[in-house]
């Protein structure tokens, strides 16, 4: 029997979401219905729930009502369960005495039966309520956090995030593979859109970094190992054979990207024609100036884009971001070195989107860099010279371009060891292969592990100022918890029942966290709450049914599923 | 909030003035968010859906709003402006003025009584929904408005104009909180920061600087933003795609009006256009299954993460991409007529529409330059804040201790606006850091 | 659009209209976009635009390969030369193509084969050669392409692949007279129904009837259409090129004489690009004593298309002047080879007929690898 103070008194906020329920869902019958559910106080609709007028509603009824549970009728609680906890919260509720039923994904944006949606509607909240009912309260935990940063990675991403982290005042330790810093920039002679000399500004970036008294560079260093949680990572580097240790609160990750290769597209014949480049080795060749091809300079260059971008074949559906204006660069550098040169790019896109960028291609072609768009079909050898087939689709006729240097601008692709960070941290990867960001719009930074954050390409192709900005986005976040000192930690962990537990270890294995430890003088599990995600895995497991997840336990569950099954 | 450490002075509360408010905040400093509508929010409350996600713009605003207003350590000051900034990194003192809303911020509940009431109700142009519906001379610029407090149009309030208002104020009879206060004034605040943090934002060009377009002449041409108040479901239409009561059977977009344009000024790309065009395209597919759906381009710029796949996607929505920048838009009977070259035909084209959408080009806005006159920064060459260098120091501004974030300081879409917004306040953070040491 | 986007589903094909972002990677490696009028990016956006003019205008439709260069090479997927096939569909379902195509297609609805000849005739190539009939069981079934039965020219290298087989110990049977045109072509030159229905239908049964572990075809087409459009259910099909190295690998075959030439190798589309078996056919003549093995510039995935597939075996081309046939081969002198190697029936043809009518015929000869093989076989040959 439930004690007189933990009766439940439920009130139940129906959501709108302008149209987005409203059009399919009957919001007004839900809440009607709600109402006479049993525990339920009070039952109420209204256009957006989460505003803060709707808010409001929730907190004040809290506490004129005297509720002790809260159930939300509107959306995934991915976006906004902890809006509506903080607002059950303060109007006095216990914040992990609400729950939210979606009316809206699972509901009214899948189906058009407004009659059939809103049964669904009522269905979904009866058994929100239901659990509710059931639901205990938990307390809000904090833990301390290690002041440092771990940065995976030595390019400008990593370089830039380390930067922002220790002149805030705290250590920032740079891992890099490498034996040296820079990354993919540091081979690059010039960038665009100014074509000012790379080493102009890379150079005193290092240097920053190096004689930095709280950042710590480990070159030929790779992370082995990761434990803990946000605000508590245990880290393990492996440094020349040596493993050492490096407690940090929060990890910024800037590994970077690699380049296609283009012997992929055989089409091109890169790796049979020396006068077949990448943009990666003409880069090299404008450093040095030599441009030689089969023994003299080459009276006409083409550059063929998106080289293993845009292209599903491939599987390689994106667009690696930088190739159009690489390609700008270059074809501007050739004609620089070598004015007599003919120089076109063959695009399908011109993609100048950055700031100074159309400008930059307005250069290249005041330059006189030609622009002919078709997306080059093959090359092939003329006598001495190469041979580009290709429609020119303004021409409406396949041309053969003969050539003495292509260039082909290669895209970037995930690294191949992006799958080994990503089951080190737990990372989910998107589609195209590159780490998953835990909101395309409003959280490009952030990831789906607590206190990891992105940077960089290797979150998504992007140009140098763009990766800047986000490294310094991932140190914002990842300074937060160090400036705070604390991090919350999640109370929905798995608890053991001691009486039931038989000591089996099966949890122990099951556990991708390391969470429960048999007990050595009882024979029985522990979870260390701290380390515990709350992922149930064990409670699944464990054949004595010892082990329960806290706001999932079978009565809270079975509560929820004997209404949906009436 | 807490007055023993330094402060953040942000100036623009849009999604990037937003996102660095809610992250300096988050750090433990306290943080002024100067937002000069009545409103916090910016363009993206303006916004329906969002590429390539197509979540709803509001969704996922709205709870970053709220937890702007509610957030201890953020004190939020609508309605005002930022005057000038004296002083210099770590010890900057800003003026503030705070305009009249005339209404009282504590009293006003936001329950719209005074609205309803308003002589000039359903009269006055809607410029947050562009001038597609009306509201009132008393308003708030959208429901989901933070603060939701009512504010006094004064340019359409009669009283407020003419002196005079009937016989009696219908809107202070009308309001149960006593909140209606014509007697308030302009208020000067100063506040002592560390740090300012530019998030100003941008405005779009005026479509009628391109005639050839008809923007103007013809009510079916709209502007990509008066397309995306169109189809909000909490725009004037409700979500409909309809105009004068009609759905269009032949829609027309056209890419890069004003943006890649030397001759009108304008030189730089917008970087959002391809995009949102390639999602407006997306909703009249999916709200008008069977209407004819041209895009006209020169290039396609589907560039960041899941963008080439949502452009592929729209194309398989059966949306047709044309490649030619549009010469001219006139009428022919009961329909507007486009006329391009389409250049993969190598032909000049008329294609019918009964409704154009001109992307138009994201432009610095209207006061940028007095606003970096009075806050001492310098200007790119094409109008937005110029950045310390452009590879490495990327939210840094010409003036120390001053930071850039979003669009006022080029073009940019939403990912990376948040992005280069906390940007911003990792660079604030570390000048607060070390004010906080000092 | 649509109309044309749903027929081409309704007829089994993927392609993807709406994909297309008109890049021109297409109609650059088109081999005819040259030659001919054909541009296959601006068909497919004239498709998208409802803008394709009379189809029985455009007899640029017919000088389609079906090499596949566009579909193997787009970055989108489009599956361009599907468009092509769709279209010829439409015509044939109109009754409106070219009277030669249409001859082929009467002589393999009446006689099996697109030559018109009879079927009993058949088997002639096969006498003396002691091939064991399929209907006696057999490990491996040969399939012979129509020109390879028929056609004098294509029969030496028939017979040799028999003889090879043969000395490499295979348990080889064949159906001779019962045998019927695969439909490769027939399919891409928009024949669809006859295809699927008189085709496949029975040539399915009929190969599935006799129980062979594997079936070796002649030439790529059949190896084609057998391997990714019949179905064939717990029945290996390989290419003889394929069995060729197979058995040398494996030590079954044994070449011992020595063949003092200098050799080149075309890659049939069927083979190569589409299918990607480019290393077998080079293994086998490595294995050759005595040969030397050059390559052309344009090979494998770059390979260039002789002009014969797609039906073009049964039609002229809108440019009979400039044929692929005449550079392909100027391209194998130009390295040296005395001989021009081929593993396909139609290209031997075509480029055969190329060396002659270029006067090329003293200085390459244009020959099928199993008669190379043949020569080096020694007694068991």
């Amino acid at each position: 029997m439930m004690s007189e103070k933990s009766k439940p008194r439920i009130g139940v906020y129906v959501c709108h979401c302008g149209t987005n329920i409203a059009a399919t869902v009957d919001v007004e019958a839900v809440a009607e219905y709600a109402q006479n559910l049993p525990g339920v106080v009070q039952a109420r609709h209204y256009t957006y729930m989460c505003s803060d007028p709707g808010q409001t509603l929730i907190k004040e009824d809290c506490r004129a009502l005297g509720l002790n549970r809260v159930v939300v009728a509107s959306c995934s609680p991915r976006m906004h369960e902890p809006t509506f906890r903080a607002a059950a919260q303060e109007g006095g509720v216990n914040s992990y005495r609400t729950e939210m039923a979606n009316i809206r994904e699972q509901c009214s944006w899948v189906h058009h039966d407004k009659e059939a949606a809103t049964r669904k509607a009522k269905v979904l909240v009866a058994s929100a309520v239901a659990k509710v009912t059931h639901l205990e309260p938990l307390e809000e935990r904090e833990a301390g956090v290690h002041p440092g940063t771990l940065v995976i990675g030595g390019g400008v991403a990593g370089l830039s995030a380390a930067l922002d982290v220790a002149e805030a005042g705290f250590p920032a330790y740079i891992v890099e593979k490498s034996d040296r810093l820079g990354g993919h920039v540091a081979e690059l002679g010039h960038t665009f859109p100014d074509l000012e000399p790379t080493a102009d500004w890379l150079a005193p970036l290092i240097r920053r970094v190096e004689e930095h008294p709280a950042i710590t560079v480990m070159l030929d260093a790779q992370v082995e190992e990761v434990a803990g949680f946000v605000g508590n990572f245990e880290v393990t580097v492996l440094q020349g054979g040596q493993a050492q240790q490096i407690d940090v609160g929060t990890i910024v990750i800037a590994t970077g990207y690699q380049l296609f290769d283009p012997s992929r597209k055989p089409e091109f014949g890169y790796g049979r024609y020396p006068g077949v480049l990448t943009t990666w080795e003409l880069e090299q060749r404008l450093a040095t100036g030599d441009l030689v091809v089969a023994g003299r300079a080459p009276q006409d260059v083409a550059f063929i884009k998106c080289v293993g971008s845009r292209d599903i074949q491939l599987g390689n559906p994106y667009c690696s971001r930088v190739c159009c204006m690489v390609a700008a660069k270059q074809a501007q550098m050739v004609r620089q070195a070598l004015p007599e040169t003919r120089v076109t790019v063959f695009y399908i896109d011109v993609r100048a989107f950055g700031k100074r960028g159309e400008e930059f291609y307005d250069e290249a072609r005041e330059a006189g860099v030609r622009y002919r768009r078709g997306n080059v079909s093959e090359v092939y050898r003329r006598g001495e010279r190469l041979v580009l087939r290709v429609e020119d689709t303004f021409l409406r006729r396949t041309v053969e371009h003969e050539t003495d240097m292509v260039v082909l601008a290669v895209g970037m692709e995930p690294r191949d060891d992006t799958g080994v960070i990503s089951a080190l941290l737990k990372l989910p990867r998107s589609a195209d292969g590159f780490f998953l960001e835990a909101h395309p719009k409003l959280g490009p930074v952030d990831t789906t592990t607590n206190g990891v954050f992105l940077a960089g390409c290797c979150q998504a192709p992007k140009d140098i100022p763009d990766t800047v900005a986000q490294a310094k986005a991932a140190a914002s976040s990842a300074l937060i918890p160090l400036i705070r000192g604390t991090v919350p930690v999640i109370s929905e962990t798995a608890i053991v029942d001691a009486e039931l537990c038989a000591g089996c270890g099966m949890c122990v294995d099951v556990c991708p966290y390391g969470a429960p430890a048999l007990d050595p003088l009882w024979g029985v599990s522990r979870i260390n709450a701290v380390l515990c995600k709350g992922c149930g895995a064990c409670a699944v497991t464990c054949p004595s049914k010892a082990i329960c997840l806290q706001q999932f336990t079978p009565e809270q569950i079975m509560a929820q599923v004997d209404v949906l099954t009436v | 909030m807490s007055s023993d450490k330094p402060a953040a002075l942000i100036i623009g509360a849009g999604i990037a003035g937003i996102q660095a408010a809610l992250d300096i905040a988050d750090a433990g400093y306290p943080v002024y968010l100067v937002e000069r509508e009545p409103s916090v929010g910016g363009r993206m409350a303006q916004l329906d859906k969002t590429f390539p996600t197509l979540d709803c713009s509001s969704c996922i605003l709205t709870p970053k709003m709220v937890d702007v207003g509610q957030h201890p350590n953020i004190r939020l000051m609508t309605y005002a402006e930022v005057v000038s900034v004296s002083g210099e990194k770590g010890a900057f003192r800003a003026l503030v003025r705070k305009k009249p809303r005339y209404v009282d911020e504590e009293k006003c509940t936001g329950c719209g009584a005074c609205a309803e009431a308003c002589r000039m109700h359903g009269r006055i142009i809607d410029t947050f929904n562009q001038g597609l519906g009306m509201r009132a001379s008393i308003y708030v610029p959208f429901p989901q408005a933070v603060p939701l407090i009512y504010t006094v149009d004064p340019e359409a309030c009669l009283y407020l104009t003419r002196g005079k208002c009937g016989n009696t104020f219908k809107c202070k009879d009308a309001c149960p909180a006593d909140a209606i206060d014509f007697e308030q004034k302009e208020k000067l605040v100063e506040l002592d920061v560390a740090t300012v943090i530019v998030a100003t934002g941008f405005d779009l060009v005026d479509p009628a600087t391109k005639p050839e377009f008809g923007y103007g002449v013809y009510p079916n041409v709209l502007t990509g933003l008066e397309f995306e108040r169109l189809s909000s479901a909490s725009g004037p239409t409700a979500g409909k795609i309809v105009l004068d009561g009609k759905e269009p059977e032949d829609v027309v977009f056209i890419h890069c009006v004003g943006s890649r344009d030397p001759h009108g000024g304008i030189p730089y790309c917008s970087r959002i256009c391809c995009m949102y065009t390639a999602k407006h395209a997306h909703l009249v597919r999916d709200r008008l299954p069977d209407a004819r759906i041209t895009v006209f381009y020169i290039d396609m710029r589907a560039f960041g993460k899941g963008y080439e796949e949502f452009y592929d996607r729209v194309k398989h929505e059966g949306v047709l991409y044309r490649r030619g920048e549009p010469s001219e838009v006139y009428r022919r009977g009961e329909k507007l007529v486009v006329r391009a070259e389409d250049t993969l035909l190598r032909r000049t084209v008329e294609v019918e529409a009964d409704m154009v959408v001109l992307a138009t080009a994201v432009v610095p806005r209207a006061d940028e330059a007095q606003l970096a006159e009075s806050l001492s920064l310098e200007r790119s060459p094409e109008g937005f804040f110029r950045e310390a260098h452009p590879k490495i120091r990327p939210v840094e501004s010409s003036r120390a201790g001053f930071f850039l974030a979003g669009c006022c300081q080029g073009p940019k879409d939403i990912p990376d606006t948040v992005a280069q917004a906390k940007a911003a306040a990792a660079s604030a953070m570390v000048v607060l850091a070390a004010a906080n040491r000092a | 659009m649509q109309d044309i986007q749903q027929f081409a589903n309704e007829i089994g094909l993927d392609l993807d209209l709406l994909a297309c972002i008109q890049c021109g990677k297409c109609s650059g490696g088109c081999p005819v976009s040259i030659t001919t009028a054909l541009n296959i990016r601006f068909l497919v956006y004239e498709s998208l635009l409802d803008a394709l003019p009379e189809l029985v205008h455009m007899e640029e439709l017919w000088d389609c390969t079906c090499c596949f260069t566009c579909v193997e090479r787009c970055p989108k997927d489009v599956r361009p030369a599907e468009l092509i096939i769709t279209l010829r569909n439409q015509l044939v379902e109109s009754g409106k193509i070219p009277g030669t195509i249409g001859e082929a297609l009467m002589g393999i609805f009446r006689q099996g084969n697109p030559l018109g000849l009879a079927r009993e005739d058949r088997a002639l190539w096969a006498e003396g050669l002691d091939v064991k009939p399929a209907r006696e069981g057999c490990d491996t079934l040969l399939f012979t392409c129509c020109y390879s039965a028929y056609d004098v020219q294509s029969q030496p290298a028939t017979k040799a692949l028999v003889r090879i087989l043969h000395a490499a110990g295979v348990d080889l049977g064949y159906l001779g007279t019962e045998e019927t045109c695969c439909g490769n072509e027939v399919k891409r030159v928009g024949e669809k129904a006859m295809f699927d229905e008189m085709l496949v239908e029975e040539g399915k049964a009929l190969l599935e009837s006799v129980g062979a572990r594997c079936i070796v075809t002649t030439s790529p087409h059949c190896y084609n259409t057998f391997k990714n459009e019949y179905g064939l259910e717990g029945i290996e099909v390989l290419h003889y090129t394929q069995v060729l190295a197979r058995l040398l690998e494996e030590g079954q075959l044994k070449l011992s004489v020595p063949v003092e030439k200098t050799v080149t190798y075309h890659d049939p589309c069927f083979l190569g690009k589409q299918n990607k078996v480019f290393d077998e056919p080079r293994a086998v003549l490595r294995a050759i004593p005595g040969l030397n093995f050059v390559e052309m510039d344009r090979i494998r995935e770059r390979s260039l298309c002789c002009e014969g597939g797609g039906g073009r075996m049964w039609f002229e081309g809108t440019n009979t002047e400039d044929r692929l046939a005449f550079q392909r081969v100027q391209e194998a002198v130009d390295t040296g080879a005395e001989v021009l190697a081929v593993a396909c029936p139609f290209c031997l043809a075509m480029l055969a007929d190329a060396a002659k009518v270029k006067g090329l015929e003293e200085q390459l000869k244009v020959m099928d690898i199993s008669e190379l093989v043949v020569q080096a076989l020694g007694d068991g040959g």
